[in-house]
């Protein structure tokens, strides 16, 4: 536990001191965004419905874009091997790195999306809902994204080969985080699509760190 | 300080290496008791780096196995990695943590006691002449310090087995007699190295293991086929 936590505070301090890669992300995340009021016109009604859409495609891409740094930086300087090494499960090392990828990326995304649904003119019932899809949502993202980074270590153009690895994997979780806030917004009930994100959290939870472990050990033979 | 208790011998039994589908090594065997170093010789190519990735465990051996005494190292993964070290090509500095913040995260990592911890590591630091350093960022190291900084985990968490790739490279005179009287001090305590090198590294008694001599193409040559 305590090697978990040390990990978890090495990878936040070093994406503190280089801050770059997590600012980015919400960048990409805000501006992305800003594009679709420009692109399809300023009507409320249009945006509106548009809007869960547009917030949970563009979440995925942004957090697409921040994962290839999950374990290249380590994979070339021979942290990872050294990781790979420490006395403690690596599927545990590998739940750390989720975790502070998710504290970088997941969070900031949580934290910027209600502003940008005001932008989209959502309808203030769905806000909540989209609060809870993003905090189901984000860590599954994390979690799947974490075997793609894995997979593709030592590939070159390795960025692309993880959008088409990855991208496909993320689909049920747009569907049902996209769901849920339409059901929310339409005064329908969103349990149901907000407990099969919960599902897909509780399977994504214990299989993806052991598959990203075996595809670090993989990338290192 | 002896290591408590003292480690099973270390022993390699018939191993053999298979790398990008041509045979590397084969029919290797070895054994390092406490206080013994071994010295893995010969060209570019023979399979240094290899044997010491299986004995740190990074690389699944093709055949045979590694020990601890009659227990293979693979059954408990992690009491392996907890009595080893392994320093490799690279020095896994991060750029923007300082050399203290560094070293002080991989031994924290190798064991989480905090007992003394911060005292291992500042004397880690003294040991390999990095106390003036321990706050510059490691991107502002050159190359033989980066060295220094990877070898000072040696000592910040003491493990009994050391596995050392070509830990001279980049060193100069000096740090190479440092690390040679650590590795004398360490071998004291009843600690065992492992030790991959082109240059000329002074280790009293150690045993030399020639890799060559393992190479599946020259056994052909010998049994004339």
């Amino acid at each position: 536990m305590k090697r978990f936590l040390e990990v978890i505070r090495r990878d936040l301090r070093l994406a503190l001191r280089q801050g770059s890669d997590s600012i980015m992300v919400v960048t990409f995340f805000v501006l992305t965004v800003v594009l679709f009021p420009f692109g399809i016109g300023p009507e409320s009604g249009v945006l509106e419905r548009v809007s869960a859409g547009v917030l949970w495609v563009t979440a995925l891409l942004a957090s697409l874009l921040s994962l290839d740094r999950l374990f290249q930086a380590d994979y070339e300087d021979g942290s990872l091997e050294l990781l790979v090494l420490t006395p403690t499960p690596l599927e545990i090392v590998v739940i750390a790195k989720v975790c502070a990828h998710w504290l970088t990326t997941g969070l900031p995304l949580l934290v910027a999306a209600p502003v940008l649904a005001v932008l989209l003119h959502m309808n203030g019932d769905g806000f909540t809902t989209l609060l809870l899809t993003m905090l189901i949502g984000t860590p599954i993202l994390s979690l799947i994204g974490g075997i793609g980074a894995a997979l593709v270590l030592g590939a070159r153009r390795g960025g692309v080969l993880l959008s088409l690895l990855i991208l496909p994997l993320y689909v049920p979780v747009l569907i049902f985080g996209v769901g849920a806030i339409d059901a929310a917004v339409g005064a329908r009930d969103a349990t149901p699509h907000l407990l099969i994100l919960g599902g897909l959290l509780a399977v994504a939870l214990p299989l993806s760190p052991w598959a990203t472990a075996a595809a670090l050990r993989q990338a290192l033979e | 300080m002896a290591f408590d208790p003292p480690p099973p011998p270390f022993i390699g039994r018939a191993l053999g290496c298979i790398r990008g589908g041509r045979a590397v090594f084969a029919g290797l065997d070895f054994t390092v008791a406490p206080g013994e170093a071994l010295v893995l010789l010969g060209p570019n190519g023979s399979g240094k780096s290899s044997l010491l990735r299986v004995m740190a465990g990074l690389l699944r051996p093709a055949f045979g196995q590694i020990l601890w005494g009659d227990v293979p190292a693979a059954d408990d993964a992690e009491s392996h990695a907890a009595r080893t070290h392994y320093v490799g090509h690279h020095d896994a500095i991060k750029p923007v943590l300082s050399v203290s913040e560094n070293l002080r995260f991989w031994a924290r990592l190798h064991d989480p006691r905090p007992a003394s911890a911060s005292q291992a590591v500042d004397g880690a630091l003294a040991a390999f002449g990095l106390s003036h350093l321990r706050d510059v960022p490691g991107k502002m190291l050159s190359a033989g310090q980066k060295r220094r900084t990877n070898l000072a985990r040696l000592l910040a968490a003491p493990s009994p087995l050391w596995l050392l790739d070509e830990p001279t490279t980049a060193l100069d005179k000096a740090s190479i007699k440092v690390l040679e009287q650590v590795m004398a001090a360490h071998r004291a305590q009843g600690g065992m190295v492992v030790l991959s090198t082109h240059q000329d590294v002074d280790l009293p008694g150690a045993r030399e293991l020639h890799l060559d001599r393992f190479a599946p193409d020259s056994w052909d040559e010998e049994d004339g086929e």
